[in-house]
């Protein structure tokens, strides 16, 4: 096919996790094994093959697909399944172990805004030399100048050192310079996980435009509902290998049963539960603040657990509720009965759901499950034994200063207030 | 329309094309560097005036007015500081290239671009440097009155060199330091090792003539010693087979730092 721009074959990537890791391989194991590795030639072979202190990992296996021109690819999967080294081979800032990738056209992405922003410089020097790195001539700039300046919305800030600038303004300023290259293939990731909605939405308006023109798109979104308005094809990822290739309803549809976050609790009837089961616990989702339907979260947003129920009606009864959040080892994070809060609900209906929001999302990026507990009347009436649910969540702005990475550092994000005072 | 392949341990087609596409991206590094070294700083971009002007002024009071070494018909400051330029200049490029790929980690990891816009802009930040104390050399021969001869015009063929070496070594310690963290701690030591066995504070023409050739391996050994031939004119004399030795040694340095930087770049993302 003549208009295939990305043709990818049997791509995978093996990363080698040392279990021995403090930061950087040393010269002196090199040093070490140079010097041992006459005497170990003659005892054991096999030892150097097998070296217990590595283990090999494939981020990617087998990965095949083509893209045309044109097209608005999604590319879905939960944390760890592969989506940013597969971004990161096709943007060429890392190689592939095994297979290739054919591409035709100027590629460009917008793995991370802001990279190679100065925080010493002026927002208009920035501008230049980000521009500079995501590979656009000084000309170039120049006569997109203005308009980027006018998408970013920082007119009066523009020889304002960017360290002063709100994260909002900074994270405008980035994409707005990102968003203003004019490449025939565009790789996007996440991006749109930042800034105000407002600004979201300018910024999937953007993509529109470059779309329409007839520019290919890869996108990686969590967003659901970002992924279903501009994706015209989608591939799921999971485990480094692809799962699904085809229709953005049919690949959403396969992601969402497979994200633990939509786990039909009716469909798992093996899973044991006790309790006299008056009302029991069917479905658990997300929903973000516009009540829309999303798959995972980001810390310091709000988030609003949804839990679904059905029961035997019976006006008196009066329903207490409690869940809890598990780590993926399987340690508690919080538990929360709504006799806690002196809440229970009453009447319990037929069908009905439970809403818990909580405003600012407190939980570090990670994996976390769901467990649940459900009383009438005090009396334990549904106590499914394992998780019912899951759910990602993803990098967010939770300190306020701009996109950080605060994960593996403990599953909570702490709040609060310094002071500093001599003793005297 | 262009056709990328990316393929396991191949490099990709167009580097040398990219490189031009990119070129730049090589001014606009080191104008980044230059600008913000003295933002927030009181007297601003008159520290790279000051800093060259102390040097001397020190080496003028303590080889010239103290040490009182002997130097032939050449004010002893100048015969120091013609060789204190290449010197600084190579050990400034040194420091800051092998350092640069760590300290661009952040870019490495998620934006593509050539990478050795990285280590190379480091270098061009040290050279505006060596242009300034330059000027400052011009200052200290009006002072002490001294006519250059006309080998001064073969400066910029020296200087070249100079670049070379620089950069030949930097490509190395850069991207080994990406791998072995170790050597951020050889290059200091390099750097001050070297100012004691290369000839800045003391002409090469006191090193004994059978172990002339032997010296030379030192690659700045020649670079400097063509500085003073160069800039002092007359009284100084360029030992021509160690300067060979010293031009083939850089080019070596140079095509083997690239082709290393080269077969390591690809992996550089996943390692640094």
């Amino acid at each position: 096919m003549s208009d295939t721009v990305i043709r990818v074959e049997g791509l995978g990537k093996k990363y080698i996790i040392g279990h021995e890791r403090n930061g950087s391989d040393g010269l002196r194991h090199r040093l070490n094994d140079f010097l041992t590795a006459p005497f170990r030639r003659f005892r054991n072979s096999q030892s150097e093959i097998r070296n217990p202190k590595s283990e090999a990992f494939w981020a990617l296996k087998d990965v095949s697909f083509d893209v045309t021109q044109g097209e608005v690819v999604g590319i879905i999967g939960r944390n760890g399944a592969g989506k940013s080294t597969l971004l990161k081979i096709l943007s060429r800032i890392t190689e592939p172990t095994e297979g290739r990738v054919r591409i035709r056209g100027r590629v460009a992405s917008l793995l991370e805004v802001g990279t190679g922003f100065h925080p010493e410089l002026t927002g208009r020097e920035n501008v230049f030399l980000n521009g500079a790195i995501l590979g656009m001539s000084r000309e170039e700039i120049k006569r997109k100048f203005d308009e980027i300046v006018a998408f970013a919305e920082v007119e009066k800030f523009l020889d304002t050192p960017v360290k002063r600038y709100s994260s909002g303004m900074y994270v405008r300023l980035a994409f707005a310079v990102a968003a203003h290259l004019e490449p025939e293939i565009l790789i996007v990731d996440e991006v749109l996980a930042v800034g105000d909605a407002q600004f979201q939405k300018k910024c999937l308006g953007k993509m529109r435009d470059v779309v329409g023109v007839g520019r290919t798109v890869l996108f990686v979104s969590h967003q659901m509902s970002a992924i279903e308005s501009i994706c015209t094809r989608c591939v799921v990822l999971n485990s480094g290998q692809i799962k699904f290739a085809g229709t953005t309803a049919e690949a959403i549809r396969v992601y969402s049963r497979e994200a633990v976050a939509t786990i039909d609790y009716q469909d798992s009837a093996n899973i044991k539960r006790v309790g006299n089961g008056l009302v029991r616990f069917v479905s658990f989702g997300l929903e973000d603040e516009d009540g829309q339907r999303i798959y995972s979260a980001a810390s310091g947003k709000p988030l609003t657990l949804v839990f679904g129920y059905e029961a035997s009606p019976c006006p008196q009864n009066s329903l207490s509720f409690g869940f809890s959040l598990h780590t993926t080892t399987g340690q508690t994070i919080c538990v929360l009965y709504s006799d806690y809060q002196g809440i229970s609900f009453s009447p319990v209906h037929e069908r009905g759901v439970l809403k818990f929001t909580t405003p600012r999302l407190i939980l570090a990026p990670g994996t976390y499950y769901v467990a649940v507990r459900l009383l009438v009347n005090g009396k334990e009436t549904d106590f499914p034994k394992d998780f019912v649910g899951g759910f990602d969540i993803d990098t967010g702005d939770f300190y306020g200063q701009g996109v950080g990475f605060h994960s593996g550092n403990g599953p909570v994000l702490i709040e609060g207030d310094w002071q500093h005072l001599a003793i005297t | 329309m262009d056709e990328i392949l990316i393929e396991p341990g191949r490099g990709f087609k167009h580097y040398w094309r990219d490189l031009w596409a990119y070129r730049e991206l090589f001014y606009f590094l080191a104008w980044r560097d230059i600008a913000v070294r003295y933002k927030q700083t009181v007297i601003g971009v008159a520290w790279s005036l000051v800093r060259p002007f102390l040097t001397m002024v020190v080496f003028t009071l303590v080889f010239g007015k103290l040490a009182k070494l002997p130097s032939g018909n050449t004010p002893y400051p100048i015969l120091v500081f013609a060789a204190m330029l290449p010197w600084q200049f190579f050990s400034n490029a040194l420091t800051a290239s092998s350092e640069s790929l760590v300290g661009s980690a952040n870019m490495i990891s998620k934006v593509y671009f050539p990478r050795l816009a990285i280590p190379t802009s480091a270098i061009i930040v040290s050279f505006v440097d060596f242009l300034l104390s330059f000027a400052m050399l011009l200052v200290l021969m009006a002072w002490y009155q001294f006519i250059p001869s006309w080998r001064i015009v073969t400066l910029p063929l020296l200087t070249l060199l100079a670049f070379c070496a620089a950069m030949g070594v930097g490509l190395w310690f850069a991207s080994l330091n990406v791998k072995y963290r170790d050597f951020r701690f050889i290059v200091p030591f390099v750097v001050q090792f070297g100012i004691y066995v290369s000839p800045v504070g003391f002409s090469s023409s006191i090193v004994p003539s059978k172990w002339r050739l032997l010296y030379s391996l030192n690659p700045m050994v020649g670079v400097i010693d063509g500085f003073r031939w160069a800039i002092i004119g007359g009284d100084a004399e360029l030992y021509l087979p160690g300067f060979l030795i010293s031009i083939g040694l850089v080019v070596f340095l140079l095509a083997s730092g690239i082709w290393y930087f080269r077969r390591t770049e690809r992996t550089f993302a996943d390692v640094i």
